[in-house]
């Protein structure tokens, strides 16, 4: 370290100090600045319509203000409905928000229980095998894969071949988002848990599993927090969506299993390429709608996720 | 009992594993077609055709839009991480450095796609009626990066939503990696008179090298994969320019712009899965390459110690 005089190193020193708080400040700016953004242009057309509409196509006989179609990304099931002049907003995303919650809970079905044993199996059974390397390695990997791949997999292995998207595939592409994260905390979850319940257990003349049982519930806490973020994490992500549940305008049929099983059978209305749609529309009705569904889906987001981290910190000391 | 469940978790375990490979499989076959057809040259070609009868595809303009916007938000990204992580760790009392550390992680826990918007809807017209013209106005403006008419879309408004998305991931790990800084070393280079800069450039910074490096791999990672936010902001026109105001394409963008379109020609869609199949294996490496760095670093520091 080169020597300087004392007043050029406090100058420098208040410098980096005046630097690091700015950019500290700037970065809560940024939060800020985007949560109200999306507060302010998404509150104007959030009314209880939103949550009991289906979204009404752009006029037929309006012609876009003037912005340049920047994307096509046009339904193909969409019919072209010509809708009588009426003011008043497009509608709203009801019918998506009960597909994206019906899609949301088949994905955590499905990765639920296959992640926390998979977890299981890498903190109780198999710590120090190879396997178990091979496997956290393999989640880890997984954890980078980008979601547009894992949407383009599942179009190439369920889609195609049962020619028509579906709400099942669009749950079983966020059922492998959230594999690798629920199994990944589950094991970080029972790590923290001392080893001498485990030893104390298996004394009692307790089996392996049981021991795991114990020792899970003593986990439980981290292991549902885990759950919970990896369910904030998949509820907002489109990419996957876009080849698998596609888009619908209309309702699912939710009168009967069997009428449902038909309607989730076909592209599946989802909040977020719904929004996606509307905000790479040139209709200002459209776009307006868009983002009432972006402040819909960023506040649950938010809310999971912070519910999760207080449910962490609630209960943290009671594993430690 | 216990042996029955040992089958079943690990058979739960294995299916992580049959799960990545699966990706591997059937990305590389259905971008056979495509293989066969352009070979290695798939990767030097620019051009990208999708009429009929001259149908002709080339990653070369995907992967220049990719590695460039990735770079440009690094580059903003890392320096304003470690400053904020920084600050959250050696200057901020507790009070403040817990609010603002949660605000930054909900900062990574807004949808990618909200982030696009703002780039298209916020971003843009600021960016196109006053930033733009102002760097075209100065010394900037006579450099190869700064051409063009100012659209307020392209690689610029990319790099800096993409900036924006990795920058909460990669100070929440440098932040933990800071904290992991013994106090006694901190405290030894403050009692030999160290100012608060010298501390964190010459023990801080230094000993969190290698934690460092792994937290930016992994917000590279991020970047290069990025879809919803970059297809907003990016303009998706096949070109390769050196300037950052012209638009651009990257191999996730052009994957969620054109693979609709392309479901009923085979040529084109095996070529878009072939760009991602490309993406996984670059994205994969860098996993690769982020997790042997960490595991070997993890080794170093324990075995120093």
């Amino acid at each position: 370290m080169r020597l300087r005089s004392p007043f050029w190193r406090r100058t420098r020193d208040r410098l980096v100090k005046v630097l690091c708080g700015l950019a500290a400040v700037g970065g809560c700016a940024l939060l800020v600045w985007i949560l109200v953004v999306i507060y302010q242009r998404g509150s104007e057309s959030l009314g209880l319509s939103f949550f009991t509409e289906a979204p009404v196509p752009p006029l037929a006989n309006t012609p876009p203000a003037g912005a340049e179609a920047d994307f096509d990304f046009s339904d193909p099931n969409e019919e072209d409905k010509p809708r009588e002049a009426e003011p008043g907003p497009a509608g709203g995303m009801g019918n998506d928000l009960v597909g994206s919650l019906l899609i949301t809970t088949l994905a955590t079905l499905l990765a639920v229980p296959l992640g926390v044993l998979a977890g299981f199996y890498l903190a109780e059974f198999g710590r120090h095998s190879w396997l178990a390397a091979g496997v956290r390695f393999a989640a880890n990997v997984s954890f980078g894969i980008p979601s547009i791949i894992v949407g383009v997999f599942v179009y190439v292995i369920m889609v195609r071949p049962w020619g028509s998207f579906s709400g099942y595939a669009g749950g079983v592409a966020l059922a492998i988002l959230m594999l690798p994260i629920v199994a990944r905390t589950t094991e970080d979850m029972l790590r923290l848990v001392p080893d001498k319940l485990r030893e104390a257990t298996l004394a009692l003349g307790a089996t392996r599993w049981q021991t795991t049982l114990l020792v899970s519930r003593a986990a439980r806490a981290g292991i549902l927090t885990g759950i919970l973020l990896a369910i904030a994490r998949v509820s907002g992500e489109t990419a996957p969506l876009l080849f698998t549940a596609l888009n619908n305008w209309n309702w699912l049929d939710l009168s009967s299993l069997s009428a449902f099983h038909q309607s989730f059978s076909g592209p599946t209305p989802n909040l977020m390429n719904q929004i996606y749609l509307d905000t790479s529309s040139p209709w200002p009705d459209q776009i307006e709608r868009g983002w009432a569904g972006a402040l819909v889906v960023t506040l649950g987001v938010l809310a999971v996720t912070i519910l999760a981290r207080l449910l962490f910190r609630g209960r943290t000391h009671e594993i430690r | 009992v216990d042996g029955l469940a040992r089958v079943a978790l690990t058979t739960a375990a294995c299916a992580i594993l049959v799960l990545l490979a699966a990706i591997f499989v059937s990305m590389y076959r259905d971008s056979r077609l495509s293989m066969e057809t352009f070979g290695w040259g798939f990767l030097t070609n620019s051009h990208w055709n999708p009429v009929e009868g001259r149908e002709n595809y080339g990653a070369l303009s995907s992967i220049f839009g990719t590695v460039v916007s990735t770079l440009i938000a690094m580059l903003l990204a890392v320096p304003l991480s470690i400053l904020i992580a920084t600050f959250l760790v050696e200057l901020a009392p507790r009070w403040l450095s817990v609010p603002m550390g949660t605000a930054v992680e909900l900062l990574a826990a807004v949808p990618s796609i909200i982030y696009g918007m703002f780039g298209l809807f916020i971003l843009k017209p600021i960016l196109a009626e006053h930033v733009e013209p102002w760097l075209k106005e100065s010394w900037l403006g006579g450099t190869p990066f700064f051409q063009g008419a100012p659209l307020g879309l392209g690689m610029l408004n990319a790099g800096i939503i993409l900036a924006i998305m990795v920058l909460p991931f990669i100070t929440a790990i440098t932040r933990d990696v800071f904290r992991s800084v013994p106090r006694l070393m901190r405290e030894a280079a403050y009692g030999l008179g160290g100012t608060t800069w010298e501390v964190t450039r010459y023990v801080t910074l230094r000993y969190g090298r290698r934690g460092i490096v792994g937290a930016c791999l992994l917000g590279l990672g991020r970047a290069l994969g990025e879809t919803m936010a970059v297809t907003y902001v990016i303009g998706n026109s096949n070109e390769i320019s050196l300037s950052l105001l012209k638009t651009s394409n990257t191999i996730a963008s052009r994957m969620a712009n054109e693979f609709m379109e392309a479901t009923s020609r085979p040529l084109q869609l095996s070529a878009l899965i072939h760009l991602g199949f490309l993406l996984l294996v670059l994205s994969v490496l860098v996993q690769v390459l982020a997790q042997a760095w960490i595991a070997w670093s993890a080794a170093r520091t324990e075995g120093r110690a």
